[in-house]
């Protein structure tokens, strides 16, 4: 169910997000700008942009902001207590061979799947990319919000205009995810299944 | 008894199908882009500013900055609202109202004589982008002092002769210690492109909360909305 609530809440953040990036579509400080960042001046496409204006945009970002942080923190709480972090969560030393393996399957340079429980090293790699990503949007999402009250956080992520940068890349990284995952759901019919009831229970 | 306070005798079903459809209604017809100080945004603004007034604290300042972090002169933004810069009228002084002591007329040279505050800080725009400067002037604090504010006025009106834009403040952000009313910027007087004569420049909300170009400040005990926040934008404007 937390998963299902991602889906418009996502939406809806990347989309008024966007319509507020383009208010002032560059990153960097007035009169400074990252010399790194490709876009600068370009706004992004309208299609794309949720709000229809400045103040429209952040009334939807600011309003539904607080759910989807609620809804990742919910999901947090779940793994920890069901003691679920141990199935869904990527530990290098257990999952690195496994992740490889499979990508190599993936790309056709293997034949047979590696064995896997329910949840295979890569996907566990790319859900836990997705928390840590989740976690980050919150994280420099706040510091953008109250860059003053929330003064330490702003620093810890490298000050207003770094967090600012940060918080486009986790948009941008977040796309990327969800191509993947729609992709592999695509080609894994059987798995959409078991993410709309939430899945067999565990064996054990 | 209200009616609303009593309690329902028919179960209420909530089906995950109501659910959904309630949830899609509730977006389409409360989320009105063109009105977000309305309906469920609206509602969702007023419990943000709850919580972004329990989160102000009064003795946190934002940090100074060093001189190498300032803007480069050219490159901090001008804004006004009306067509062509407005220029200081002639016998120029602020006018001090409200639930004060001694109403009146301030000259900046009675605003000069009280105490002075400096600092460079970064400026936070709600277009999402930041510029440094050094400001100087005198606490909105220092000047409720010398008029004598009375307590009850929880929240503080800022007018100015840039086309009747106006804002108003809640009092803790008001008095806050790097909230001043600013008669210099970069150690120079005001120049007109930045709100000559006299502005409020604060380090605690976003830019358009701080009026340029003043001509009022009044001591009320409501909040008397503002410019841009009549046209959708948010009123607390924290940062």
């Amino acid at each position: 169910m937390a998963h299902w609530v991602n889906v418009p809440l996502l939406v809806i953040m990347a989309g008024s997000g966007l319509q507020i990036l383009a208010a002032y579509p560059m990153l960097g400080t007035q009169g400074r700008p990252y010399g790194w960042y490709p876009f600068q001046g370009t706004p992004p496409p309208e299609w794309a942009r949720i709000g229809d204006w400045l103040a429209g945009a952040r009334g939807w970002h600011f309003a539904f902001g607080g759910f989807l942080a609620l809804n990742g923190f919910v999901y947090l709480l779940y793994l920890a207590l069901s003691g679920e972090w141990r199935r869904r969560l990527f530990f290098p030393r257990r999952d690195t061979r496994n992740a490889v393996s499979t990508l190599a399957f993936y790309l056709r340079l293997r034949k047979q799947p590696p064995d896997q429980g329910l949840y295979n090293g890569l996907q566990r790699l790319a859900y836990t990319g997705a928390l840590i990503l989740g976690i980050l949007a919150v994280l420099s999402g706040l510091a953008l919000y109250k860059p003053v009250q929330l003064g330490a956080l702003a620093t810890l992520l490298g000050g207003y205009d770094s967090a600012r940068a940060i918080h486009l890349l986790v948009l941008a990284s977040f796309v990327l995810f969800t191509v993947g995952h729609v992709v592999m759901v695509l080609l894994h019919p059987r798995s959409f299944g078991e993410m709309v009831t939430g899945g067999r229970k565990p064996d054990a | 008894m209200p009616r609303l306070l009593v309690p329902s005798r028919r179960p209420l079903l909530l089906t995950r199908r109501s659910a959904l459809l309630g949830a899609a209604a509730l977006t389409t017809s409360a989320c009105d882009s063109a009105r977000p100080r309305e309906g469920f945004l609206g509602a969702m603004e007023r419990v943000n500013q709850r919580l972004q007034g329990a989160l102000f604290a009064e003795d946190r300042l934002a940090p100074e900055l060093p001189p190498e972090e300032a803007t480069p002169p050219g490159d901090f933004p001008q804004y006004f609202v009306s067509e062509s810069m407005p220029l200081v009228p002639q016998g120029w002084a602020l006018k001090v109202g409200g639930l004060v002591e001694r109403p009146g007329m301030l000259s900046l040279e009675d605003l000069q004589r009280l105490p002075r505050t400096e600092y460079r800080i970064r400026h936070h725009c709600v277009e999402g982008w930041s510029a440094v400067a050094s400001w100087h002037g005198v606490r909105v604090s220092d000047v409720a002092r010398y008029v004598g504010a009375d307590p009850r006025a929880g929240y503080v009106e800022l007018r100015s002769f840039d086309s009747g834009y106006w804002s108003s403040w809640d009092r803790p952000s008001a008095f806050h210690a790097q909230t001043i009313l600013a008669y210099g910027m970069n150690g120079q007087p005001l120049s007109p492109a930045h709100g000559a004569p006299l502005r409020l420049y604060s380090a605690v909300k976003l830019g358009y909360k701080m009026v340029k170009y003043l001509t009022e400040v009044n001591f009320l005990p409501e909040p008397t909305g503002g410019y841009w926040e009549e046209r959708g934008y948010e009123w607390y404007a924290g940062v």
